[in-house]
């Protein structure tokens, strides 16, 4: 089971691949995606966009600032404005 | 008869603008191709964003829409922001975005419309202050940023916001040059504020659920969208003005072939002339003895 994820930039896609789940810091609170989510859409805040590679793998962190997430049947997509690796 | 020294002076000069103009060319080469990647590299964002503003648009419409969406509900005082080039050896580039930009303000005048303009790059100031010295406000200065990205489209977005709320213009215009190839850059003008809503609306059907409410996202979307299409603004023009320095500048290379040629033609006659002559001389002197 694995979840399409992009993170894009107005500069660039930054990802584009398939994970277990992403943690995203919604601005009313974080959620998790995994796959299957109903379709959703939430502004983000500054904040961690946490990346499980796999079940129970150790999660790699990417910066985000300004942005919004939105979930559909292709997968998350994570729209941010600036993006620190 | 210009004289051999002369000859051979002036073809020196050309031989080195030539060598000018096709270093140029091949530096606009370079620079063309990774505008152009730049500008591949921005098109998901943009037309995710153009996607979801439409879905989003369409839903929040009538009087709980947001400033940005709706408008003052006036269309007398239009804003131009006219994207011109900073640099000039491009041809006729920066002359086609004036010429564009002045159209739409005579078309815009004849309706009865105030106009003012916002300029973004130096090259388009002279000639449109020219026609309308006194309607040209404030501007953007791009030509100290090497590289301009995202920052600057962002601050030039929140100027031109601000101005917006502040109820200094009603409708907002962008003339900017579209890459078609190094031989095309079309100046195309696009309504940016108030924002027109995209027409690709893609409704698969599913219940979206949104976090706030979707009045709140549009409010916070709208504004990265405008700095979304100024953004890919300054790409376009960052691609035109190197497709358009790489034409002009491999047309001076070949022009100043042809001119080399036609006098180094001219300098070898002038040459065979003088030593003709030289020839007759000594030979008449050495018939007379």
């Amino acid at each position: 089971m694995a979840l399409h994820f992009e993170l894009v930039t107005p500069e660039k896609l930054v990802r584009s691949e398939e994970v277990h789940m992403v943690v995203v810091p919604g601005s009313e609170g974080e959620f998790g995606v995994l796959e299957g989510h109903a379709p959703f859409m939430s502004t983000i805040a500054d904040g961690t966009v946490q990346v499980f590679k796999t079940a129970g793998a150790q999660p790699e962190s990417i910066m985000v600032r300004g942005g919004f997430a939105e979930v559909g049947d292709k997968g998350l997509t994570v729209l941010a404005e600036h993006v620190d690796d | 008869m210009a004289s051999l020294k002369e000859l051979k002076d002036r073809i020196k000069s050309v031989k080195s603008t030539q060598k000018i103009t096709k270093a140029k060319q091949m530096v606009a080469a370079a620079k063309l191709r990774k505008a152009q990647a730049a500008a591949e590299a921005a098109r998901p964002y943009a037309e995710r964003l153009a996607g979801v503003m439409g879905s989003l648009a369409s839903k929040v419409s009538g009087s709980d829409a947001p400033l940005l969406l709706s408008g003052t509900g006036k269309t007398d005082r239009h804003l131009l922001v006219v994207v011109n080039t900073d640099k000039g050896l491009c041809g006729g580039l920066n002359a086609n975005i004036v010429k564009e930009a002045k159209r739409q303000a005579k078309a815009l005048e004849a309706a009865g419309k105030k106009v003012t303009f916002y300029l973004v790059g130096k090259k388009g100031r002279a000639p449109l202050k020219r026609d309308y010295a006194s309607q040209i406000g404030d501007g953007f200065d791009t030509s100290e940023v090497r590289n301009v990205g995202f920052p600057e489209a962002e601050a030039i977005a929140d100027d031109l916001v601000a101005r917006f709320e502040k109820g200094e213009f009603d409708v907002a215009h962008l003339v900017y040059p579209v890459f078609k190839s190094a031989l095309a850059q079309d100046p195309t003008t696009v309504q940016i504020l108030p924002v027109p809503v995209p027409e690709t609306v893609t409704d698969t059907g599913a219940v979206v659920e949104y976090e706030p409410s979707e009045e709140e996202i549009l409010e916070e979307l709208l504004p990265r969208y405008i700095k979304t299409q100024l953004f890919g603004a300054l790409l376009e023009r960052e691609a035109s003005e190197q497709g358009a320095s790489m034409t002009a500048m491999d047309n001076a290379t070949r022009n100043a072939g042809e001119l080399i040629d036609k006098l180094t033609v001219q300098y070898n006659r002038s040459r065979q002339a003088a030593i003709t002559t030289e020839l007759v001389e000594i030979i008449a002197g050495a018939e007379a003895l």
